[in-house]
């Protein structure tokens, strides 16, 4: 007799997006974000410290519109990631894990990140851009 | 590792429609996860046309009367009907619940109907529960001491040290909660998850347990308890209220405290 080939059960393709996962997912997707960032930072640094010419490089990349849709979500990210954070550290001491506070929590850190990603950005382009 | 595609074996194909009876007025759709061991065939989803005039109002009396009047090859576990004994526990709706605690009237639509997520399937809506039984052995589910108990009498227990229990000994193992967690779904052969870490705590918390340092100890584990990342699918899909993430969080603090 050969054994039987149980199948899997449908899991992520079945499963209703639950507000839970989603800023679950988007807090690692902001994190990995940040990481790859960051080495566009040490560039964007290293480039500053050679001098004017060598930075007239990112200096272009950073104001092209690829660079600026980075810039926005890197800004994002880095609001969420940070918003989020503090959620988790709030988890990590025990606190907030009834479902009311679960999601007033989650969509805090939603209005929070965007508010506050448009006031940097606001702020940004009031200091005549970059 | 995460596979976020379904094997070959497992792809969900269409199958039968089977139509409601002439003059039903009320009709639901019910699409139903099928798969035979027996026909060497991939699983389908089959859709039953139900009277809701001619049937009870919980997703369970509607699988009940399919399996009576339609199809009595239809196979699901139930038993107790009143959302105590966990046997129902099934993805309804996009969601893990007890389908004899899911209204009818709670699914707009079409009634989608799979097995509990990310498990071996036995047949139709029947997970295979081996490994989650296994690991469930493995935290030692009941109570551990050291010393005898009271000549005349049991080991008793303050009201407060009681209360400790509450929101853990009410857990059925239905197990919704483990199958809603994708990191459950992704480490599942190494991490726990979190019906069996709320019952791992539900013994911790046991004023009466003497071995708590044990238990502990067996959980210190990157995967078996540090799979957790706080996603809380396990709190919102719990059809009992529970909060299996709390649980979880109580035994990190406890892993932090006792450095």
């Amino acid at each position: 007799m050969t054994p039987v080939q149980r199948p899997l059960s449908p899991h992520l393709g079945i499963y209703k997006p639950q507000l839970t996962t989603v800023l679950s997912i988007t807090h690692r997707a902001t994190g990995i974000a940040l990481s790859v960032g960051a080495v566009f930072l040490v560039w964007w640094l290293v480039a500053l410290a050679y001098g004017p010419q060598s930075f007239a490089v990112p200096r272009a990349f950073f104001q092209s519109w690829i660079g600026v849709v980075f810039l926005l979500g890197w800004t994002f990210s880095l609001f969420f990631h940070l918003c989020n954070g503090i959620r988790h550290l709030f988890w990590d001491a025990g606190k907030g894990f009834d479902l009311k506070t679960t999601y007033a929590s989650g969509w805090t850190v939603v209005a929070a990140s965007v508010v506050l990603t448009a006031a940097l950005w606001v702020f940004a382009l009031g200091k005549g851009g970059f | 590792m995460a596979e976020f595609t379904l094997p070959a074996n497992s792809k969900v194909g269409t199958g039968t429609t089977y139509k409601a009876p002439a003059g039903a007025k009320r009709v639901k759709s019910f699409k139903i996860y099928r798969w035979s061991p027996d026909d060497g065939q991939n699983p389908h989803l089959d859709t039953y046309e139900i009277d809701l005039d001619q049937c009870g109002p919980m997703v369970l009396d509607a699988l009940i009367k399919i399996k009576n009047e339609v199809d009595t090859t239809l196979t699901f576990r139930r038993s107790c009907r009143e959302g105590i004994c966990g046997s129902c526990s099934m993805n309804i709706d996009g969601t893990n619940t007890l389908a004899c605690l899911k209204s009818i009237d709670e699914c707009k639509g079409d009634v989608k109907i799979y097995p509990l997520p990310h498990m071996p399937v036995i047949k139709d809506l029947v997970p295979d529960l081996t490994q989650i039984y296994a690991q469930y052995h493995s935290v030692k589910p009941w109570l551990e001491t050291d010393t005898t108990p009271p000549p005349d009498s049991e080991r008793s227990q303050s009201v407060a040290e009681r209360e400790k229990l509450d929101g853990l000994w009410e857990c059925i193992l239905c197990f919704c909660c483990t199958t809603s967690c994708p990191s459950y779904w992704w480490s599942g052969e190494r991490y726990l998850g979190p019906a069996v870490l709320l019952q791992a705590y539900r013994w911790i918390a046991d004023s009466r347990d003497e071995k708590t340092g044990e238990r502990l100890d067996a959980l210190e584990d990157p995967f078996r308890l540090y799979r957790c990342h706080t996603i809380m699918n396990c709190t919102k899909t719990c059809p009992k209220g529970l909060n299996p993430a709390k649980a979880i969080a109580e035994i990190k603090k406890l892993m932090v405290e006792r450095r």
